[in-house]
């Protein structure tokens, strides 16, 4: 008999009180009844109760899959277990609330937190309605894992990507009321939106359109590459080392009519995403390549924010009044200089000492740029204001529409992406890598640890600083507080999510931790919360990231790394100040 | 060959430079605000106290960044929010309810007690569950992936408890019995600031001699010496760590309740530069080591407070308060740069060298 029972009780319902506590958690801190308010189906799901069983239908779904094929008995048992403990501690968050006034001590334990989770009933038909569906869903997802690989891939993406755009059907369909009314007249974008959505929520036909729209392409694709095509639209730029121009071609009319597509909005959000790109992609050569935990990166973006704000100011604290294209090398330089400064001191520490350096270097420039001392030259908390957006002279054009500005980051990301990309096979770029491997067998090597290091300081805050210059002038006014801690902590989860050292993975890191919560404002409300998840996850399950860089996600499954070393504390590996 | 050396000088005189700026920058000022005093001799003994007090918090906070670091070589981010959490909680559960029944002035002792009770156990249980999820899988990862998810650690819990009791900064009342001040040899201090330095000085001693006299503080020096023999010895690792996590939690919690006392009001965000400012201040008495730890948090709580009038002012730098936080952080950096064992960390790098 293959199929002996596995189901083992006191394991499941661990599981299952483990997302019974995770839910009481997030219910509590006040996300659920956030995220309620946007539903995604109309009449029938909203991002509330996505959220109120994804954590009792994610472990379902894992256990079981974890489990025996083809024992019915079992995945049943299992998916009713999970469901059942997953229930209690929302049921006792439900029943306290009848007791006691909860909000005097928990802030948002509201009286309408708990209608969502008793279905507006009362409480006992509440719980018994709460407990059965957690029993549903438990089992549901617990089947759904039983379902073979093959029909069970396409389910899930055309569920997945139906509730995605659920999500953003807000956007979207005032983006397809402009677009098709543009092109149709306003009557047929009107009533073709909607059509697919009612009051800011999709459908529920077109839900179903589109789950069975993308469940079929997934199928598609899978025959596809089974028949052998290829079938992912790729448009890759080198084939056998020889640039290919058509696709290159291509790639420049999407990314140049991309704002037209996107509209004023979402030009706005692609902006802040480029800017933090850009910061990705700087960060990503100091910490990704070279090693060296950087904390204070936004110090070199205050830097280059600030100087493109003193140059090109018209207010009062602007005394050159230049224009934002010359001042943009000036800043980039004046940020590289900074790197360079701050990177001197701490050329001969390692590690994690080296982490809360640079973390200090950035508290300081941050207080510094707040205190009055320097107030008559940067505005102490005042900031600096009346900065020019860029202004292009032969069109007589001031950028000051986000569509327009998208090509200013658009350009710099390029640059910036230009640049990381030949770096990371180039002689420096494998210098930077040995380094990250090991200081001492890299200089044994012949490498110049000194001038290596500098240079990765330098180039990070380099693009880090062009960040900051056009970050100055998008936003026309700076404030100290603008470059808190926060920046390089988000800059950081965002390269870690995408992959240490992965191009692409800083563009979809930033997607994802800035694009989201920019889009969404329950997200933002709880993007920091989410960032500290995200980072000790990632840590602890994927510490390659999503889009790893195929040298990094070898280097980390090679078996297991030797237990610590007590001999390389840093205390020994630094060594004394002096020189001689 | 040459050119390495050549390099190395130019770095060299670089942080030569830097060092006699900074000695400069600080004597200058020194000279220029001795010369025309601002400040009675009342007011620097004043500026003492409050440093005194202020550096007594950092010194209880410091104590777990070196006991953890003593052990795993590791630098808890997240402590900060250990020292937040307890008195939070606490803060809500216990101090707003019973100060408007009315009982916190009725029974103050009993009151603080259960105040300080409940922080120190909710600050130890918040750090066993951290240890468990967030550190204890990762013991054998490379150096950095610790670090990060103790960031990591550190932004969700400020972020967890700003969820759970709302944003808005908690008003910590102050008990009757302990407001104004005493006289002790004609200097006149302030309640509170008192409790802060006895409370300080009585939670060092019994440290001391728990890690020095009881069996676990011994397993706790065997562990932070060698994780391999103190295991051959038969001592539980893993569960040694967990008390060492434990021990520094618990007087964390103790510096949160010093520190809403001192300051009457508690906050999500509250943990966070204290527990910068301490582990500034375990480095600057050498991380690694318990007593240096102590004078590291006295020594900054001091420079701190006596640092603005003595030399910014000098210098002729407006509101130089606003410059306190830069003093410690340059601190920070400058000990890193140019002595990293600490004041008392000799032993120790000779040991690991």
């Amino acid at each position: 008999m293959i199929n002996q029972m596995q189901y083992n009780f006191r394991e499941t319902a661990k599981k299952g009180l483990l997302a019974g506590v995770i839910t009481l958690i997030i219910s509590v801190i006040g996300m659920v009844e956030l995220f309620a308010e946007r539903s995604l189906v109309a009449d029938l799901l909203t991002m509330g109760q996505v959220l109120i069983f994804a954590a009792a239908a994610i472990f379902s779904f894992l256990y079981s899959d974890s489990l025996n094929r083809g024992n019915v008995r079992e995945w049943i048992l299992t998916g009713f277990t999970i469901g059942a403990f997953s229930a209690p501690p929302l049921l006792i968050l439900i029943w306290l609330t009848q007791v006691v006034n909860l909000r005097q001590f928990f802030a948002n334990v509201s009286p309408a937190l708990i209608e969502l989770l008793t279905f507006h009933q009362e409480p006992l038909t509440g719980s018994l309605l709460l407990t059965a569906a957690f029993i549903v869903i438990g089992i549901v997802a617990a089947g759904v894992s039983q379902i073979p690989e093959k029909t069970r891939r396409p389910i899930l993406t055309g569920f997945l990507g139906a509730l995605a755009i659920g999500l953003f059907s807000e956007i979207i369909s005032l983006r397809l009321k402009a677009l098709i009314g543009d092109l149709f007249g306003r009557q047929v974008g009107d009533s073709f939106s909607n059509f697919l959505f009612e009051s800011r929520a999709l459908r529920i036909l077109p839900a179903a359109v589109i789950f069975a729209l993308i469940a079929w392409l997934t199928i598609r694709r899978r025959k596809m590459q089974e028949e052998g095509h290829e079938s992912r639209i790729s448009f890759p730029l080198l084939v056998d080392g020889r640039l290919q121009w058509r696709n290159l071609l291509i790639i420049v009319i999407a990314m140049s009519v991309l704002p037209i597509l996107l509209g004023s909005y979402l030009s706005e959000v692609v902006n802040v995403v480029g800017i933090f790109v850009l910061m990705g992609l700087g960060l990503n050569i100091v910490v990704g390549f070279a090693g060296l935990l950087d904390l204070g990166y936004v110090a070199f973006f205050a830097v280059g924010a600030y100087t493109m704000a003193i140059l090109t100011s018209e207010g009062a604290l602007g005394v050159f009044g230049i224009s934002f294209w010359a001042a943009l090398p000036i800043a980039v330089a004046m940020s590289t200089l900074a790197g360079i400064i701050l990177g001197m001191p701490v050329l001969r520490m390692r590690g994690d000492y080296l982490a809360i350096v640079t973390l200090g270097f950035g508290e300081i420039i941050r207080l510094l740029a707040l205190s009055d001392m320097l107030r008559p030259f940067i505005g102490g908390a005042l900031g600096v204001l009346r900065i020019p957006k860029p202004y292009i002279g032969p069109l007589d054009l001031y950028l000051v529409k986000p569509e327009h500005l998208y090509f200013v980051v658009l350009l710099g990301v390029l640059l910036a992406a230009f640049v990381s990309w030949r770096l990371r096979d180039s002689r420096l770029g494998r210098q930077w890598m040995a380094m990250r491997e090991d200081e001492d067998v890299a200089e044994a090597m012949g490498i110049n640890l000194v001038k290596t290091k500098l240079l990765a300081f330098a180039v990070g805050a380099a693009f880090s600083g062009l960040a900051g210059a056009i970050f100055a002038s998008k936003l026309t006014s700076i404030f100290p507080h603008s470059f808190n801690l926060l920046i390089s902590i988000n800059v950081l989860s965002l390269i870690i999510v995408g992959g240490i050292g992965s191009l692409p993975g800083v563009i979809v890191g930033a997607f994802i931790l800035v694009g989201l919560p920019e889009m969404l404002r329950e997200f933002a409300e709880f993007r920091q919360l989410m960032y500290g998840a995200l980072l000790v996850v990632m840590m602890l399950a994927r510490p390659e990231g999503f889009l790893p860089s195929s040298i990094h996600k070898r280097e980390l499954h090679v078996g297991d790394e030797p237990p610590i070393d007590l001999d390389s504390t840093p205390i020994s590996a630094a060594p004394e100040g002096g020189a001689r | 060959m040459a050119k390495r050396f050549q390099d190395i000088d130019v770095i060299g005189v670089f942080l030569w430079l830097f060092r006699a700026v900074i000695i400069v920058i600080i004597a200058w000022g020194t000279i220029a605000a001795l010369l025309d005093n601002p400040y009675s001799s009342i007011d620097w003994i004043n500026f003492f106290v409050i440093g005194i007090t202020q550096g007594s918090m950092y010194a209880l906070i410091a104590i777990g960044y070196t006991l953890v670091y003593g052990v795993l070589f590791m630098i808890n981010f997240a402590h900060g929010e250990f020292f937040m959490s307890g008195i939070m909680t606490a803060t809500v559960f216990l101090i707003i309810p019973f100060s408007e029944s009315g009982f916190l002035n009725e029974h103050p002792i009993i009151s603080l007690t259960l105040v300080g009770i409940t922080a120190v156990v909710v600050s130890v249980v918040i750090a066993i569950f951290t240890e468990r999820i967030a550190y204890k899988p990762l013991r054998k990862a490379p150096r950095l992936v610790p670090l990060i998810t103790a960031i990591g650690a550190s932004f969700f819990l400020q972020n967890l408890f700003r969820g759970f009791f709302g944003s808005a900064v908690k008003p910590f009342p102050l008990v009757d019995i302990l407001k104004g001040s005493v006289s002790i040899v004609g200097i006149e201090i302030l309640k509170t600031r008192l409790i802060v330095i006895v409370v300080t000085i009585i939670m060092l001693i019994g440290l001391n001699f728990f890690i020095m006299r009881t069996k676990t503080g011994k397993a706790i020096r065997a562990v932070a010496e060698d994780k391999d023999i103190a295991a051959l010895m038969g001592i539980d690792v893993d569960r040694t760590i967990t008390i060492t996590f434990a021990t520094g939690a618990a007087m964390a919690g103790i510096a949160g309740l010093l520190f809403a006392l001192v300051f009457q009001q508690v906050h999500f965000f509250m943990g966070f530069i204290p527990g910068i400012k301490a582990f500034t201040a375990a480095v600057l008495g050498g991380i690694g080591s318990i007593p240096g730890a102590a004078i590291g948090g006295f020594f900054l709580g001091m420079v701190e407070s006596v640092g603005p009038p003595l030399f910014l002012e000098g210098l002729g730098i407006p509101s130089s308060v606003q410059l306190k936080d830069v003093i410690a952080f340059t601190m920070l950096v400058l000990v890193l740069i140019f002595r990293p064992q600490g004041i008392l960390g000799e032993r120790l790098s000779e040991k690991k060298a």
